[in-house]
């Protein structure tokens, strides 16, 4: 994959589909509000007092799930059902036989649906200062600098699970109900529904030896300017990513033989 | 001498499919344990394809065109065989072969479909690493010779059928690939659409000597484009060579149909020894020999007093018909 690099190509394909992206500016707006989970999980958080437990301020609390929000919004990976429909529907074989990897096309896609995103995100994230004004607060640009890699990160390491899992159409066909058996995993030890800080002791104990807390719960604390370890966060999403980058290859190396090019 | 441009040796592909027996108890038995069985779509076919040559791959729904097609272009791997197309093995689609080729299926499509073609086209000469005022003469020459110039702006999804099929195959073409895989690109076309793309395809191979592998049920893009066929039936080849040959065996006599002055005409002629298909009242129409058609006009036009004489082929779809149903032509 690395070997097809080609920044050219790459910045054709974001143009593109950001191109493409724009044309769906509505759905992509309801797909922002859509993600407003964490505002939920707010809202029940604050309205129990459950963050008493686990000594966080209720301003603090706002703006770890505001983060967890943004994070979500820019982190979000759907490649498994793009990938499945294409490559069960016989849309991906033109994409086979041309000198670029089609994951390179997925991720332009999510990049550029990102862009569209981000005005979106903006107007949620005004409204939701609009009705919580103790929470306002500008990061710093180191934070800001070092949440944004950290999000960035976050997005490749869910981009490069979903793809191996992706990359399992070779054989099972419906790939995407394997994801769905990952996505609960992430629901609940992401940090999307509750900060990570709050699990019991003995879920804390193993969850950081999984990738689930590095998804969400680490950048938003790292944006809310939350207590956390940086570097060492960002080195261990980096690990993450540089485990996971040789398993996609060799299971998409391996897959790209079984592919029977069903329907076309 | 023209050298090989495709190579195919002893090639089998096997598919694995599962089975289901009908009704509640199949669906149940199928769910905890599932029945698959290899099924040999391919059978031992060996073939050799000369630079600029266009062939077309004959055979009915499911006998396997497509699957050949598919893995002369690379996309699928060979069970069994060699394949060597342009000096490379397709299946390991090398960068510097993906760049010679193009696969153009005619129900399937790459263009986005919310944007105008004018974008896939972009796309696609960065991703074949064209230079930019390189990639503009290309879409400038091939979207007037395709006739799309004006449709280029236009989102794809508002476009026609046959205009969004030649936008396809612009988007194809970009890169001036050495082999073409059409895989029924007339698919769906009306009558004018289909000719404007034969004759493209015409000049397009005469203008860059591309080799052109192609399938279609529309016997017209056939015989107009085709000097050589390659029948399939059942996964292997039941016949490779000219299809001027396989017609005349397949056709070995034409009808004449001669419109007499009366009636009288017609019973002299049925009486003649020719081999007579039907008659009415002014009309007789004789089978003959394509050997003997000059010698048997002779005498028809010496011998009896006629209004009219047309001599007709045997329909093309009629002939190629039988073509599919069977399984050997030696000729």
């Amino acid at each position: 994959m690395i070997s097809n690099f080609n920044s050219h190509k790459i910045f054709t394909l974001l143009k593109v589909q950001y191109a493409n992206m724009l044309e769906y500016r509505v759905e992509i707006a309801l797909w922002a509000i859509s993600g407003i989970i964490p505002f939920f999980m707010l809202n029940i958080w604050t309205n129990n007092n459950l963050n008493e437990s686990i000594n966080i301020s209720d301003v603090m609390l706002s703006r770890y799930f505001l983060c967890a929000f943004f994070v979500r919004q820019f982190s979000v990976v759907w490649v498994v059902f793009s990938f499945e429909e294409d490559s069960l529907m016989g849309k991906l074989s033109p994409y086979l036989i041309q000198p670029l990897n089609p994951f390179f096309r997925y991720f332009a896609q999510h990049v550029a649906e990102q862009i569209t995103r981000l005005p979106f995100a903006l107007i949620i994230a005004f409204f939701f200062f609009i009705f919580n004004p103790e929470s306002i607060w500008i990061p710093n640009l180191g934070i800001l600098f070092l949440s944004t890699i950290s999000t960035f990160l976050s997005f490749l390491i869910q981009f490069l699970i979903q793809s191996i899992v992706a990359c399992l159409c070779f054989w099972t066909e419906k790939a995407s109900s394997i994801e769905r058996l990952l996505f609960i995993p992430t629901l609940f030890l992401s940090g999307l529904l509750a900060p990570v800080a709050s699990f019991p002791k003995y879920v804390k104990s193993w969850v950081y030896f999984t990738p689930f807390p590095y998804l969400i719960d680490f950048p938003a604390n790292l944006l809310s300017g939350n207590a956390t370890n940086v570097f060492v966060g960002i080195a261990i999403q980096i690990l993450w990513i540089v485990f996971l980058f040789p398993v996609f290859r060799k299971i998409w190396s391996a897959g790209k033989k079984k592919y029977t090019a069903m329907g076309s | 001498m023209i050298k090989n441009i495709i190579d195919v040796e002893n090639l089998s592909k096997s598919f694995y499919i599962s089975s289901k027996e009908p009704g509640l108890k199949g669906t149940i038995k199928h769910f905890f344990r599932r029945q698959t069985k290899s099924l040999k779509v391919i059978k031992n076919i060996s073939f050799e394809i000369k630079e600029g040559e266009i062939v077309g791959f004959l055979g009915a729904n499911g006998a396997g065109k497509t699957t050949i097609l598919k893995m002369l272009c690379g996309l699928i791997y060979p069970s069994e065989g060699s394949i060597l197309v342009s000096g490379n093995l397709p299946y390991r689609r090398k960068e510097n072969f993906l760049k010679n080729i193009t696969l153009i299926m005619g129900q399937k499509q790459q263009l986005i479909w919310d944007l105008p073609p004018i974008e896939s086209f972009n796309l696609n000469a960065s991703i074949y690493e064209i230079d930019k005022f390189e990639a503009k003469r290309r879409i400038k020459k091939l979207s007037e010779m395709l006739e799309i110039d004006d449709e280029l702006f236009i989102p794809v999804r508002k476009l026609s059928l046959g205009q969004r099929m030649k936008s396809e195959l612009l988007a194809a073409l970009i890169h001036e690939p050495n082999i073409l895989f059409l895989d029924e690109p007339t698919l769906g076309l009306d009558i004018n659409a289909q000719r404007n793309l034969r004759k493209f395809l015409q000049k397009y191979n005469q203008e860059t000597n591309a080799t052109i592998c192609l399938t279609s049920h529309y016997m017209q893009d056939i015989t107009s484009l085709c000097k050589r066929v390659i029948c399939v039936h059942n996964g292997a080849i039941s016949y490779d060579g000219k299809l001027d040959l396989l017609l005349k065996k397949l056709s070995p006599v034409k009808e004449i149909l001669i419109v007499c002055r009366s009636e009288e005409d017609v019973i002299k002629l049925e009486n003649s020894g020719f081999n007579v298909k039907n008659k009415t009242k002014n009309e007789i129409t004789i089978k003959v020999e394509n050997n003997s058609i000059t010698s048997s006009l002779k005498t028809i036009l010496n011998n009896f007093d006629i209004e009219d004489l047309y001599i007709n082929e045997p329909p093309i779809d009629e002939i190629i018909g039988k073509i599919l149903i069977k399984k050997d032509y030696d000729i």
